[in-house]
């Protein structure tokens, strides 16, 4: 076996009395964790202080329903995306399909689509008046809607297929670089024991790269969670429209904030639950002896049906929304281009490559800082830090600007009282407050991606690396990131690509006279204006497909960097 | 080796690149401050208020900034305090600025060109804040599936006969809830969530959609009749855009409930300004454009809202519904009674 379960903690060697009280790394991860925990600490304040108390009223009336609904859209989510992305992740792995080659990037395309975006385009084309059903009353001489059933797309069921259309690709990805890393040698020996594909699959395979899926999953989940634009869209009543309605309707941000900490307890068990199940076991590469998957050829309905499982995912989660899009957009390209479109654009990447750097070197200090020491402690503070992805955008938004516009005014209090001058405002409402808050919203996709790819570099390497002498920083710049870099593209891609699509928190914390095109698509599509929010879409899907093509490559590569690496220090 | 201080390279030139553009963003935030400007946070859509805004800038030589956006708008105010940069806020829904008041978020302003152009019931008694613009909560009725007098009040919305028949959003969406307020205030609560409870009945779908999905759900015969703002009905019936909208207008009559009992609720946009403006000189000059002729007749050609001064032409469509009674009600009392409503919408599990 080139694969080895190993039990050992991490870093044990190093753990060893006072000095990884004191050291560098646990004090810097520490004090990294801890600043992006703020914001998720401030919700957490706001909801022990609340306006009113919400929860006699909302037990006795909707909660039921809010829960029943959340927990609806998240398994349905949670089955979709695990099918349709570990599915579609091992045919590309393992089987000749025509047109792999492609299949292997392109289905990580609908990363690039916003979830609202690709809600109001399947319902202009599934609703009543749409194509789709227009086309059935000619055919069948049907006229009004009371002469024939058809599924409402405004509904949990429309809700869960649109998330599942375009949140698959984190476990696609996920799963993809998990079964890349797998080496022959263990499906190999599982085959020669006797196991058909199949079995191997669900009985090797898959248990292998369940940390990864499990990753995937849960920032899935999460996403699932936070959504407001299509559950709002489709009047789908989860927990996410209670916050909103507690907060906006009833003025009781405290009360919303109580409803967003219980859903964030709701994730924190979901995911402690999943990692107790896994306890300790930890899978690494021992060898250098890695050999790719054997692809298998696969003909007749068994390849025609690995052809299609590939392709309807690609078809309807990307092709044909953008195909809806660019035909919305025509007619509009000119007034976009002349009205702020570019500086919108701008805005854009600049907000959204900030964050990928930032998220990126944050993951990358954290991930490492948890490989070294590891304790309890140390790992509690940093699982909380990326639990912004689960807390809906605009209560996190509210959770930055108070401690932000906190340190402003006593910075401004001090400077009056010491120098008579007012500093007013220093980060509140700037570029530098927002990209705060988008590392703070998307740092669970960079410490997830660096943990998985860190979590397999066997522990032998540290040892190796510590007995020749070299320091931790040492270890990490000459080891581990080369190791790790096409890891470390991936994360920040995943913070880019996400960046581009972010909504709530932009809106509420931005400066004057600032457009993202996600704030463009959003006041155009509030006013149902489909055509003019069309160009800025396909915009930011546009911007979301070449990372995602390079994120595909990093995925393909990231295998050949471990192998090589292990051949280096082998 | 060499990979590593190609590393370490691209990180220094990476912070060196972030510090400039966060400093120059410092630097760009600050320099706000300087010219002569008013700074304006909003919940009405840059697209909307643009026109305004440039032709105020135009004669006034002050320039407008804005940050819009519909929720946490109020918790920003407050979060930063003494030093907010936002002069004024410009709302739709009497409730945001019954909140940003009740915050202590406003400053009162004294304006005789205010109180000249904005009737009593529509402005802060303390000017706190000032109504712009009215909206009516009308019903669209179907031309020939409603027969008339089958909806004269919105208590006809409840009875039997109008069982299966009636389309709306989300029962807590801010005109639903202002509506059903107006109704606690006006029969109590119990009588309200009988109300509720009733039109729920006789809802055809599920909530969903904005007020123009109700109007197209009309005309495909999903229901006869919907709850909807006034101005949606002219924005349908003149898209050039859109032209499949003005059939949608084609298939709809709009009634003004209540006409023989308290009236038709309406609604105000509304602008107010905040209790640390920097710029209040410029914001009060703001307010004041947006309530004289030439911004209000904007309003009534733009967007179709009813101008809250008198004497401004309504636009030819609007005046086309004719004049109505409006419900006299004190807004205040609406703002009071919206959480009651949000939480009968609840009870009756009206979205549900």
């Amino acid at each position: 076996m080139n694969v080895s379960q190993a039990t050992a903690h991490l870093g044990q060697s190093t753990r060893n009395g006072l000095r990884s009280l004191t050291d560098g790394w646990t004090i810097a991860s520490f004090v990294i964790a801890a600043l992006v925990a703020i914001p998720i600490l401030t919700v957490i304040g706001l909801a022990i202080s609340p306006e009113e108390s919400i929860w006699q009223h909302l037990a006795s009336t909707v909660l039921p329903r809010y829960i029943r609904t959340t927990l609806g859209l998240m398994i349905g989510v949670g089955i979709g995306t695990l099918i349709i992305g570990v599915g579609t992740a091992w045919i590309v792995t393992t089987c000749n399909i025509p047109g792999r080659r492609i299949f292997e990037w392109a289905l990580l395309l609908p990363l690039a689509i916003p979830a609202y975006v690709i809600a109001f385009l399947y319902t202009d084309i599934l609703e009543f008046a749409g194509p789709v059903q227009g086309a059935l009353r000619e055919f069948f001489g049907w006229v009004t809607p009371r002469d024939y059933w058809f599924p409402e797309i405004r509904s949990l069921g429309g809700a869960i297929l649109m998330m599942t259309l375009v949140l698959y690709p984190y476990v696609y990805m996920l799963a993809r670089a998990a079964f890349l890393e797998q080496s022959h040698g263990v499906l190999e020996v599982s085959r020669t024991l006797g196991r058909g594909p199949w079995r191997s699959f669900f009985n090797v395979a898959l248990p292998l790269a369940r940390p990864a899926i499990v990753i995937g999953l849960s920032l899935v989940m999460m996403e699932t969670l936070n959504d407001f634009g299509t559950v709002d869209f489709f009047a789908v009543g989860t927990l996410t429209l209670g916050v909103f309605d507690v907060w906006m309707n009833m003025n009781n941000v405290g009360g919303a904030a109580q409803i967003a900490v219980l859903m964030l307890f709701f994730v924190m068990f979901l995911i402690g639950a999943e990692r107790f199940a896994r306890r300790k076991q930890r899978f690494h590469h021992t060898t250098s002896r890695h050999k790719n998957l054997p692809r298998r050829d696969v003909q007749g309905w068994l390849g025609a049906g690995a052809f299609l499982a590939c392709l309807l995912p690609l078809f309807f989660g990307f092709l044909l929304p953008v195909g809806l899009l660019i035909n919305g957009a025509l007619g509009h390209f000119g007034e976009a281009i002349g009205g702020n479109f570019l500086a919108s654009a701008g805005n854009s990447l600049m907000l959204s490559g900030l964050a990928a750097v930032f998220a990126l070197a944050v993951g990358v200090l954290l991930a490492y800082g948890l490989r070294l020491r590891g304790g309890n402690f140390l790992t509690g503070v940093t699982r909380f830090a990326s639990l912004g992805y689960a807390i809906p955008g605009a209560v996190l938004a509210i959770g930055v600007i108070i401690p932000l516009a906190w340190l402003d005014n006593s910075i401004d209090a001090v400077a009056r009282q010491e120098f008579g001058v007012s500093t007013g405002l220093i980060l509140s409402g700037t570029i530098f407050a927002l990209v705060f808050g988008y590392v703070v919203r998307f740092l669970a996709l960079a410490v997830g991606a660096i943990e998985q790819s860190l979590g397999r570099i066997t522990l032998n390497i540290d040892g190796v690396a510590r007995t020749l002498g070299a320091s931790s920083s040492n270890i990490l710049m000459k080891v581990h990131l080369p190791i790790i870099r096409g890891s470390m593209l991936t994360a920040a891609l995943l913070v880019f690509v996400d960046g581009m699509k972010e909504l709530p928190m932009t809106v509420i914390m931005r400066p004057f006279n600032f457009e993202t095109l996600a704030t463009q698509v959003h006041q155009f599509a509030a006013a149902e204006q489909f055509g003019q929010a069309s160009p800025p879409a396909l915009a930011i899907v546009a911007t979301g497909i070449l990372p995602v093509i390079l994120l595909s490559l990093a995925i393909t590569h990231s295998r050949f960097f471990s192998g090589r690496s292990s051949e280096d220090q082998g | 080796m060499t990979r590593v201080t190609k590393v370490k390279k691209n990180g220094l030139i990476a912070a060196v690149a972030i510090g400039a553009v966060v400093s120059s963003a410092v630097l760009a935030s600050s320099a706000v401050q300087a010219a002569e400007e008013v700074n304006l946070y909003s919940y009405r859509q840059p697209f909307l208020i643009k026109p305004f805004l440039d032709v105020f800038t135009k004669q006034s030589g002050i320039k407008v900034n804005v940050v819009y956006a519909k929720k946490g708008m109020l918790q920003r105010l407050k979060a930063e305090g003494r030093n907010t940069p936002a002069d004024a806020v410009l709302t739709v829904d009497i409730s945001r600025l019954n909140a940003l008041a009740n915050a202590e978020l406003l400053q009162p302003i004294k304006s005789s060109v205010l109180e000249k152009n904005v009737p009593a019931q529509y402005r802060h008694p303390d000017g706190l804040w000032f109504g712009l613009t009215t909206r009516a909560r009308v019903v669209y009725a179907h031309k020939t599936r409603v027969k008339p007098g089958e909806v004269a009040s919105y208590d006809d919305l409840a009875k039997p006969h109008m069982k299966g028949r009636i389309c709306t959003r989300s029962g807590k969406h801010s005109y639903n809830l202002s509506l059903l307020a107006s109704i606690v205030a006006a029969k109590g609560e119990q009588a309200a969530t009988e109300w509720a409870r009733a039109v729920k009945a006789n809802l055809a779908r599920r909530p969903q959609g904005n007020d123009r999905a109700q109007v197209k759900a009309i005309k495909e015969g999903i229901c006869d009749v919907s709850l909807g703002n006034t101005y949606y009905m002219g924005a349908m019936a003149t898209n050039e855009k859109k032209p499949v909208q003005k059939t949608w207008a084609a298939a709809v009559n709009v009634l003004f409930p209540g006409q023989s009992d308290r009236g038709t609720h309406v609604n105000i946009s509304g602008a107010a300004i905040t209790e640390h403006a920097k710029n209040k000189a410029n914001a009060i000059k703001l307010l004041e454009f947006l309530s004289e002729n030439f911004a209000q007749k904007m309003y009534a050609d733009q967007n179709f809202e009813y101008p809250v001064k008198a004497g401004v032409a309504w636009h030819p469509l609007v005046a086309s519904w004719g004049k109505f009674k409006a419900d006299k009600i004190n807004l205040n009392k609406i703002a009071k009674y919206r959480s009651t409503a949000a939480k009968i919408m609840d009870r009756v599990d009206f979205d549900g």
